[in-house]
């Protein structure tokens, strides 16, 4: 391949790795704005950090489609390049769950907290150190760690189950908290979409590295 | 940001009284690669040849129209190459055959310098040498053939011999390079070596490439020119018309459909 | 009776009568060979070699003289004839199609066939009767003639040989139509132009017609182009219609030299050939 494609895809590698940064950075956000009740890292998620993720979400496509029609990539370069593309569509959706998180969250903010809320930080912590990894797996090609990854999903799983039991509970108790309850619900449905969607991106790295498809997850609620 | 090194206005060519290319109107960016392509008989040939005013040789052929090229002494002045001495246009303008031809009877040494040799330009020996090992470097040749600088050329592989073509051209010092379907002839390896030397050369010189394999005028060029029964169909950035062509005779092409 | 060994018998019997008929036409030639080389290598010393003839009556005696005037005949008749059949030649291929190369290319193809006895005629009218005099110069000018219109055709025909892309390698570079012709286009068919020259020096060292009434001949030492010279085919013609048998002898030693020189020059044509 010309020295142009190298160069073309090492752009591509570089953007993708500062979309995935700035992805990161956005559920990072969310676990520090509920720590320190900071309504401002919030706004920020969805007022900038959301646009910017999108902006690059274009950008990555146009050149992935000028890639592949210029260059017409075979092999390790086609795979890489076709999961980057998928990659780049999972990021996308993780940018907006994250801000839909945010936005739900900041209506919470200013009301006392149900019991079953605090273990969302620690529900974001196991997706974010998922996240962490299957970008780690996708840089490094380390299929292992993306094996890895693709097994933690069961932890984030069980949180979400865990939360929602204990909401139900409390709406059969208070049915006046049914709404606060459902909003906290879609905030872990939220959570779990992402860390399915962390989930994917270390299978795209096992596809990259070892040219097979993997589905390690049954069906996702 | 726009720096065109060559323009064409209302250019037009024919032979024998038949039309080859009508009125195409283009300007080549300077340090950039552009691919001319277009079927067989589309008149990209044509189009390269009038540049270096290669096209009047052949008997019956006329030209009209303009080729301007910046000039050396002034910025943003240009110089009209039709009422220009033809042998100072092909002295800035260096052309690159579909075959491989170096001289078969100069040495390979000979050949790089066959610019001046054969113009009777007088260089000496230290001069010489630096020309020919900093341009066989620079079409990364040299190290294959360092050892056997007296030995004819035609001992090289086709490619090789190519490669030697362009070395032979650069070394005039040209500001552009034409390139008539270079790799035609040429094995996959090789065209493959040959594509990644064109990417490289652009710092030094303009690039103008005719090819009819569309594959190589996306791998290596900036600009595309599509030309079509001798009309300049569409012309624009290579990664605009190879994803989303304005013309349906460029996506016919880009496709497959029409060749 | 099956089909197929008939046809082999058909194909043998062909195969057979071609080998035959190969050999019945080499076997004159052989011959031939084979009494020149027996009569004439007796004939061949030192003496033959570098001295002037003696008259009738006594011994021994050369033929420097003829050997001396071939070499002057011959070399003069390619100074003449090389330039001009070189410069015509590169333009009948590089203008292959216009009326003057048309017609000079017909007139130098009749030239080929026209027998040397009316190209000496030619020269005679041309050059001895204005001079008043027999010539060497006039002799070489007939051999020219013979020559010329070989080296047009091996010339034009090898310039036609040289790819179109190395004309245009040269012009695209800038180099000047003329010195594009002088500097690629004939080194690149010297090869083969010298082949056809060879060729065609081969063919008017052994010519007698011409030469009868332009350089005449004689008999003493003579390097003077402006007077008649002998030369090797003037002298076997001369000796061998003499009556005497000394000087058969020395025809066919003289015949032997031809034949010897001519078979150098095949063998050099060859050499240059294999390099096309």
């Amino acid at each position: 391949m010309t020295h142009i494609f190298q160069e073309r895809q090492s752009i591509l590698n570089d953007n993708i790795i500062e979309e995935a940064t700035i992805v990161e950075q956005m559920i990072k956000k969310i676990i520090n704005a509920l720590i320190n009740k900071d309504t401002n890292l919030l706004q920020e998620i969805i007022d900038g950090d959301e646009a910017k993720v999108n902006s690059l979400v274009i950008e990555i496509n146009e050149m992935i489609i000028q890639l592949i029609a210029r260059f017409q990539p075979e092999a390790g370069d086609l795979r890489s390049i076709m999961m980057i593309y998928k990659i780049n569509g999972d990021f996308e959706r993780i940018a907006k769950k994250s801000s839909k998180i945010a936005k739900s969250i900041l209506l919470l903010m200013d009301e006392p907290p149900l019991k079953p809320f605090q273990d969302v930080p620690k529900m974001l912590e196991a997706t974010i150190s998922m996240l962490k990894d299957s970008i780690t797996s996708f840089t490094t090609h380390n299929v292992q760690l993306a094996y890895d990854v693709c097994e933690r999903d069961d932890i984030v799983d069980k949180y979400r189950s865990h939360i929602s039991r204990e909401l139900l509970i409390l709406m059969i108790e208070d049915s006046a908290l049914i709404q606060k309850s459902q909003s906290i619900e879609r905030i872990t449905r939220n959570i779990e979409r992402i860390a399915d969607l962390a989930t994917n991106i270390a299978e795209d790295v096992i596809y990259i590295v070892e040219g097979e498809f993997i589905k390690t997850k049954k069906s996702k609620s | 940001m726009i720096n065109s090194i060559l323009k064409i206005e209302n250019l037009s060519a024919s032979y024998d009284d038949k039309v080859i290319i009508q009125n195409i109107n283009l300007e080549f960016q300077k340090n950039k690669i552009t691919a001319i392509m277009g079927p067989s008989g589309c008149g990209k040939t044509t189009l390269l040849r009038c540049l270096n005013r290669m096209h009047e040789l052949t008997p019956n052929a006329k030209v009209s129209g303009k080729i301007l090229l910046e000039s050396t002494n002034l910025n943003d002045n240009f110089m009209e190459l039709n009422s220009t001495d033809p042998i100072l246009v092909r002295r800035r303008i260096g052309m690159v055959f579909q075959r491989p031809n170096p001289f078969p009877n100069l040495t390979i040494y000979q050949n790089v310098l066959a610019g001046y040799l054969l113009n009777g330009i007088k260089l000496k020996k230290q001069e010489a040498d630096e020309i020919v090992e900093k341009h066989l470097n620079l079409v990364a040749l040299w190290d294959e053939v360092k050892d056997n600088l007296k030995k004819h050329g035609t001992f090289l592989s086709g490619g090789q011999q190519q490669r030697l073509c362009i070395a032979r051209a650069l070394a005039m010092e040209p500001d552009v390079l034409l390139l008539d379907e270079p790799t035609s002839a040429l094995d996959p390896i090789s065209t493959q070596r040959i594509e990644d030397l064109i990417v490289e050369l652009q710092k030094t010189v303009t690039i103008i490439i005719v090819t009819h394999n569309v594959g190589q005028a996306g791998r290596v060029s900036d600009f595309v020119a599509f030309l079509y029964l001798g009309d300049l169909i569409e012309y624009g950035l290579t990664d605009t018309i190879f994803t989303n062509p304005k013309n349906l005779q460029t996506e016919k092409f880009l496709t497959g459909k029409i060749s | 009776m099956n089909k197929t060994s008939f046809r082999r018998i058909k194909n043998d019997t062909y195969k057979l009568g071609l080998i035959l008929l190969t050999i019945i036409s080499t076997v004159p030639f052989l011959l031939i060979l084979f009494f020149v080389i027996k009569n004439g290598i007796a004939v061949i010393n030192w003496e033959f070699l570098t001295s002037l003839p003696k008259p009738i009556g006594e011994n021994g005696g050369g033929i420097i003289n003829g050997l001396i005037g071939t070499g002057i005949l011959i070399i003069i008749a390619t100074i003449i004839a090389i330039p001009i059949g070189i410069i015509t030649g590169v333009y009948l291929a590089e203008y292959p199609n216009n009326l003057l190369s048309n017609s000079v290319r017909i007139v130098s193809e009749i030239f080929q066939g026209v027998p040397s006895i009316v190209v000496g005629i030619i020269a005679y009218f041309w050059l001895v009767k204005p001079m008043g005099h027999f010539s060497a110069l006039s002799g070489s000018f007939a051999l020219a003639l013979i020559l010329l219109p070989m080296i047009i055709k091996s010339t034009e025909e090898m310039v036609k040989l040289v790819p179109a892309d190395i004309k245009e390698a040269s012009l695209s570079l800038g180099v000047p139509y003329y010195r594009s012709i002088l500097k690629v286009i004939i080194p690149a068919s010297l090869s083969g132009i010298l082949t056809g020259a060879l060729t065609g020096i081969a063919r008017i060292s052994g010519e007698t017609a011409p030469l009868l009434f332009t350089a005449f001949g004689d008999s003493f030492f003579n390097i003077n182009i402006f007077k008649p010279i002998s030369s090797l085919p003037l002298l076997i013609f001369n000796y061998s219609i003499s009556p005497y048998q000394a000087w058969w002898a020395k025809a066919w030693g003289i015949s032997f030299l031809i034949v010897i020189f001519i078979l150098i020059l095949n063998i050099l044509t060859r050499i240059l050939y294999k390099k096309i």
